[in-house]
Parts: structure tokens; C-alpha cells; sequence
């Protein structure tokens, strides 16, 4: 099997502080990681090229030191990274990055053959907007499998692939064709640590840099700022609450009866409190 | 599997380690250096003041490119009783020089630095492996390590040890003994974030000038240790350090509850005002001095930088000498490899013998008694930071009384506190652990 995998290099939102006076976020000096929900279609797309051989692609598109997370994917396993860097990508929202990557994606499968899955990220964790997975398979015609949280089963001769995908009230088993766009669920799998092997050759391994030219894209119009119609008005930190954390019953005599006491409080003016917690509790 | 033999392999990359890496790979040996931490830096502490001569070097022109923070151009050392401090400072315009001779530093970003060096000369780097145990053959000679990834171990002619304080991977494979409470300091530290102009008025500071605070007296409760205070460009490095053993054998104190206590000093407190704090950190500092120091070489294997105990305590230096020894191992293998030669615990000795030419042993010889002379005479910790501040109160304080009978009220105290035999003692001990 021929997989890509879309990454992006994110801001450890771990350990992102909101400057104090102007409310902006300082982005100097924060660590940055490959976006969470990404490792969940990197260990997917791993898993399935150990099944059934092939090679895994990791791409992204951003600056120069992205190159650090494709070096990390390589780490976790992936055979291949490719970079797209340009100036011309500076400022892209959803739409201009799904215009680009689907173009390093078209431009990677003349290369190498073309790919049964994409994987992408649900979402990423700096801009939430879970748009650009659904816009590149839009732009290359792939079916679209969103919120996956497991691959039943896939057959790569016939071209047909089963998936359990989460659903606003359930959970929909789903037939497709292949080649397919996938943005997996998190918590679906865990990502590997990669063979000391591997390790090694993520370190010499030369990781494909293109810039606009070299991905076949000339239509810079669709790139970046100016192919960028959305428009960051403000951003700012909300508020903090208010309501402080009360100490109840305290020095009481006995405090589980306290404790019942407020949880029946709780419940009874949040009952979807209650079942949330029996169903995760009969999950266990 | 001839893709996993390196000519050399570097156990962490801290000063000692990329000191090793680097020069090894200049040499043009194949170099892979094996680093724990998600990138270099990430599991280090230290204070930290950055000994330029060490690094200068390693990389001749470390300052057009290295993460600096500030030059020292004041050295403060002071005494502390509970309520302020006696104390020496030296500030020259000299230290406004091309090459300075000092720095403070951020190691998460200077270690990067250095880490990219490592790989520009090249060498192999992975991150986020820890090194379980080294590989022997029949006859135990070390011949590669064990990593905690799958997969085969890593085959080397020699494994260089820079794997810091806790030599764990010593320790796993039976070449050192376990650390000792009464050889390892625990030192906490904190980065207090203050604006550059603050930090330039508060400490009487232009462009990148630095000053350096060291300071010793009852903030460390009777236990054997030194508190310290670094500026950085934004921010302030304030931490207090402590044999592990007083820890347990003196008192009742806990590190943080050190580092409070001295950040609350009055002192200290208008210095930090206003800061917002950004990190913090615990670090473990080999501070068993010279007898402390375990073997360090045999068939192929051998030790730098703190795994090897190379800390000056009383100088407050380890960093230059973790960056000497890596460098001195390295000049050694390398002139081995090159020459057709094997690493033998004989040829490796070479090593051993450069570092006794150098500062490095020279230095650890110089002070190998003060570490059995503070352990003994704790009370001088305590006890004359206390005596000089009363000194120099009853000195400075102008009150009617003459100058003669202040002079002897301060003999007066010095002599009931210690006794003419204890404060000659003391001087005569201190001189002969000094010399």
C-alpha cells in the first residue's frame, strides 16, 4: 500500500502563555510538536504498511523548521518526508493550505505512485478547524472517511476499505472505495516508538524539501495571504471565571456523607452529568 | 550489520557529551551520539555561567553563533545572617572585553545549540533514547550498547560515557558503585521573568553586562551549600544547592523550602520584585570532590564530565571541565582510531594522563580535603557568615560607643562562639584543605 500522511507542526498548546498586557499569544520560545491528532493516521498508516508492506509518506507544508516533526515521523517509522516551503505559503488559511497540499500531494504521486490513503489530522490544536482534510480530498476527488475510529478491514486489490466512524448519535459502519481521504479519532491507537533502526536513519535521512516551483504550483494567487479569504479580526484570552472553588464541610464528622450529599446537589441540577459518568464508569 | 557500527559512541549529550561528539566527528570518526531527552538540553540544569576558555576550545568562534545571555562584569560574593549580607564584590570595565570570559546562558537553548554543531560536523544524533546497558563481548570488553528501542544494539570500538550525575548506565553495567548522599549536592533553581531595563537598573547594568551572585550563610540552615543569583537578559536565574546527606542528617529543611526562604530574604526579595516565574528546576550536582572521582577507562569504555565527577565545587565551575574532559577523551580516541590502534583500557589511559596535565585534575587535587573539612566543620557554614554580619554591624553603627571597645566586643563574640582553640583550628584546617 502507498500511504501519505499530512502533518503539521504545532505550538505545544501545553505550554503556550497568553502575554498578560496585550492578550496575544507568545509563540517565542514554546516548543513545538507534531499536532496530536496526527499521530493517530501516522500510527494507522504504519500499522497498515506492516501489514501489508508498501511505504508511508509524511508531508507538510511550512517553514523551514518544520523539518523537525517530518524528522520525528521518520523516527516513529515513516519511510519517506516531504517538505513544502515557500514565502509564498506565509499567512495561508484552510483553503490556501488545502490548495497546496493537495498540489504536493498530486506532485508526490508522480513521483512516487499514487497514494490509497491520505491520512490527516482530525483537526489541528492551533487552529481547530477541522477544514483542511475534507479540502484537499474535495480537491483530488478521494472519498472522505472523517472521525474513523477503527479500519475493519481493507481490501487493497479490490480497492474497498470498512471503517467504524463516529457519529453525532452513534456509530456508522461505513463501505468505501479506495483511494480515500482519512482523519482518524483520537484515542484510536497509540503511537510506536519507533525501532532503534529506525532512530538511526531518521537522523542521516534526507528529508525532501520543495518550494512552490519544484510542488508544480504557479497559480501563487491561490497561495498564502493573497489565496487566503479568511481574516483573523482579533484574538484574544478569554476572561477568567469568576466562581472560585468553595470548601465544604469542613472538620465535619463525616465527610462521605458530605460528599454524597453535594453529588446528589450536583446531579440534580446537571442530570446529564450522572449519565455521562454511569456510561463511562460501565465502559471501564 | 555493518549500518550499526559506529567508530564511537557518546552516551547524553550535555557539555561533556557534545564536547566529545563534536570534536570526534571534526576528526572525521563515525560518530553516533545517543541522547535520552527530546532534543539536547531538555533533561539539563544548571545555573548557568558559561566558561568561554572550555568552549573556545572546542569551537574557536562559539560567540558569532552561540545563544548568549550576558557577559559577567560583576562578581558578588556574600555572607548572609537572616536579616543581610557582609560581602565582596569585584566589577572591572576590563570584562567589556572582545572575547569575554564569562556568560550566563539558557541551557534548553544553548545545548541545542551545541547539539546542531554536533550534527553540522557530523555526527549521527538520536534523541529519545535512553542507553540501557553497554555491550561486552566473552571477555568483557565494552563493545556497544543496548538501547530501550527494538531492534539490535549499536556496536562501537568505544563507548564514551557522558551520561551525567547519575551514571546510570555505569552503574547498570558494574563500573561504578552506587552515589553516595554525602557526594551529590541537590540543587532547585527558578527563572524569574523581569523586563531587560529592570533587570539593567536593578543591578546597575548596560547592553549585555551580567552580574553574578554567590552566596553562602545561615540561608542554608547549617547544611553544607550556596545559593546563587544569575542575570540573565530577561529573566533571573535564582536557585540553592545542598549535600544530599545534610538533607537527611541536618535539620528539617527541604530544597524548596531553601529556595523560599532565600527568595524571601531581604536581600534578595527587592531584587526579584515585580518577576513572574517561568521555570523551575531540581538538578543533582556531583560535588564529592576529587576522592569521589570512579574510574575512568577500561577496554572499551571511558568516562567524562559529571559522569566522571568532575565538578570544582568551590569554584561553582563544572560545565568547562565536562567540556575539557570530552574534549580530552576525544582527542585520545581519536588519535587511537586514526592511528590503527584499539581501545584498550591501556591506550585509553592516555586520557587519564591528559587530564591530570590539565587544570581539570589539577584543580580537583588542589581542593580533594575541603570536602572532608566541611563535612567535619559544618558550623563554619553557619557560623561565620553570622559572626562577620554582627562584626560589621557593630563596626558600622555609630552609637557613642569608641572604636576600641567595638573592637573588642567583635573579638569578644568570635572568641565565645568558637573559642581561641576552635577559630584557630578552624583557620589551620581550612588553610591546609585550601592549599
Amino acid at each position: 500500500m502507498r500511504i501519505f500522511v499530512c502533518i503539521k507542526q504545532v505550538p505545544d498548546s501545553a505550554q503556550i502563555r497568553v502575554h498578560p498586557v496585550t492578550n496575544t499569544i507568545m509563540r517565542q520560545g514554546v516548543p513545538t510538536i507534531i499536532n496530536p491528532y496526527d499521530l493517530f493516521g501516522l500510527e494507522e498508516a504504519l500499522r497498515l504498511r506492516d501489514r501489508f508492506g508498501g511505504e508511508v509518506t509524511v508531508m507538510t507544508m511550512g517553514p523551514p523548521m518544520a523539518s523537525d516533526s517530518l524528522r520525528k515521523a521518520l523516527t516513529y517509522g515513516a519511510d519517506r518526508a516531504v517538505l513544502l516551503t515557500d514565502r509564498f505559503f506565509a499567512g495561508s488559511d484552510t483553503l490556501a493550505t488545502s490548495y497546496a497540499l493537495a498540489n504536493l500531494i498530486q506532485k508526490a504521486s508522480d513521483n512516487w505512485g499514487k497514494p490509497d490513503i491520505v491520512f490527516c489530522g482530525k483537526q489541528t490544536i492551533d487552529g481547530d478547524t477541522a477544514q483542511v482534510g475534507p479540502g484537499i480530498a474535495r480537491r483530488l476527488g478521494l472519498t472522505q472517511l472523517t472521525y474513523v475510529s477503527s479500519i475493519d478491514a481493507i481490501d487493497p486489490s479490490h480497492g474497498t476499505i470498512t471503517v467504524r466512524r463516529r457519529a453525532d448519535h452513534g456509530v456508522q459502519v461505513l463501505q468505501s472505495r479506495l483511494p480515500a481521504m482519512i482523519t482518524m479519532m483520537e484515542g484510536s491507537n497509540e503511537i510506536r516508538r519507533g525501532r532503534i533502526e529506525d532512530a538511526l536513519r531518521a537522523a542521516s535521512a534526507e528529508v525532501v524539501q520543495w518550494n512552490a516551483a519544484a510542488a508544480g504550483i504557479t497559480d501563487l494567487g491561490h497561495c498564502g495571504l493573497r489565496g487566503s479569504p479568511t481574516v483573523v479580526k482579533k484574538v484574544f484570552a478569554p476572561p477568567s471565571r469568576e466562581e472560585k472553588a468553595t470548601l465544604v464541610g469542613e472538620g465535619a464528622a463525616n465527610p462521605t456523607a458530605v460528599a454524597n450529599d453535594l453529588i446528589t446537589q450536583i446531579f440534580a441540577r446537571q442530570p446529564v452529568l450522572e449519565g455521562d459518568l454511569m456510561h463511562a464508569a460501565a465502559r471501564h | 550489520m555493518t549500518r550499526n557500527h559506529f567508530d564511537a559512541i557518546v552516551v547524553g549529550a550535555g557539555p561533556s557529551g557534545n564536547a566529545a561528539a563534536y570534536m570526534l566527528a571534526q576528526r572525521g570518526l563515525n560518530v553516533l551520539q545517543i541522547e535520552r531527552g527530546e532534543y539536547a538540553g531538555s533533561k539539563n540544569v544548571q545555573g548557568a555561567i558559561l566558561y568561554a576558555d572550555a568552549l573556545e576550545k572546542i569551537i574557536p568562534d562559539f560567540r558569532d553563533e552561540a545563544p548568549l545571555e550576558r557577559h559577567i562584569v560583576e562578581q558578588r560574593v556574600w555572607m548572609m545572617d537572616d536579616a543581610g549580607h557582609t560581602g565582596m564584590h569585584h566589577r572591572s570595565d576590563d570584562y567589556n572585553e572582545d572575547k569575554p570570559n564569562r556568560y550566563t546562558i539558557l541551557r534548553a537553548q544553548f545545548d541545542k545549540w551545541f547539539s546542531r554543531c554536533v550534527k553540522e560536523a557530523g555526527a549521527t544524533v538520536i534523541y529519545e533514547t535512553t542507553v540501557t546497558s553497554l555491550m561486552r563481548d566473552a571477555s568483557g570488553w565494552v563493545v556497544g550498547v543496548h538501547t530501550d528501542r527494538n531492534g539490535e544494539g549499536i556496536t562501537a570500538d568505544v563507548v564514551i560515557l557522558a551520561e551525567g550525575v547519575n551514571g546510570l548506565v555505569g552503574r547498570a553495567s558494574g563500573l561504578r558503585e552506587e552515589l553516595k548522599p554525602e557526594n551529590v549536592a541537590l540543587a532547585v533553581k527558578e527563572m524569574h521573568f523581569l523586563p531587560q531595563e529592570v533587570i539593567d537598573a536593578r543591578f546597575n547594568l548596560k547592553g549585555d553586562e551580567g552580574v553574578v551572585i554567590e552566596a553562602m550563610g545561615t540561608i542554608t540552615e547549617g547544611m553544607v551549600g550556596t545559593a546563587f543569583l544569575y542575570t540573565n537578559r530577561e529573566s533571573i536565574s535564582v536557585g540553592i544547592g545542598c549535600m544530599v546527606s545534610d538533607f537527611t542528617d541536618v535539620g528539617q529543611a527541604t530544597p524548596h523550602g531553601l529556595l523560599d526562604r532565600f527568595k524571601a530574604h531581604p536581600s534578595i526579595r527587592p531584587l526579584l520584585e515585580g518577576s513572574e516565574i517561568k521555570e523551575y528546576a531540581a538538578h543533582l550536582i556531583p560535588e564529592g570532590g576529587y576522592k569521589a572521582i570512579p574510574e575512568l577507562v577500561g577496554n572499551g569504555w571511558l568516562v567524562v564530565g559529571d559522569a566522571g565527577h568532575f565538578v570544582n565545587a568551590v569554584h561553582r565551575e563544572g560545565s568547562n571541565l565536562a567540556m575539557t574532559t570530552g574534549r580530552l577523551a576525544a582527542e585520545t580516541v581519536a588519535d587511537i582510531i586514526l592511528s590503527g590502534g584499539s581501545c584498550s583500557r591501556h591506550n585509553l589511559a592516555a586520557y587519564v594522563d591528559a587530564v591530570k596535565e590539565s587544570f581539570v585534575m589539577k584543580d580537583m587535587k588542589k581542593y580533594k580535603d575541603i570536602h572532608g573539612f566541611l563535612k567535619k566543620g559544618r558550623h563554619v557554614v553557619d557560623l561565620y557568615p553570622r559572626l562577620m554580619n554582627r562584626a560589621a554591624q557593630t563596626w558600622f553603627r555609630v552609637d557613642g560607643v569608641d572604636k576600641r571597645s567595638k573592637e573588642s566586643t567583635i573579638m569578644r563574640e568570635a572568641w565565645r562562639a568558637r573559642g581561641i582553640g576552635g577559630l584557630m583550628g578552624d583557620a589551620f584546617k581550612l588553610m591546609r584543605a585550601w592549599r
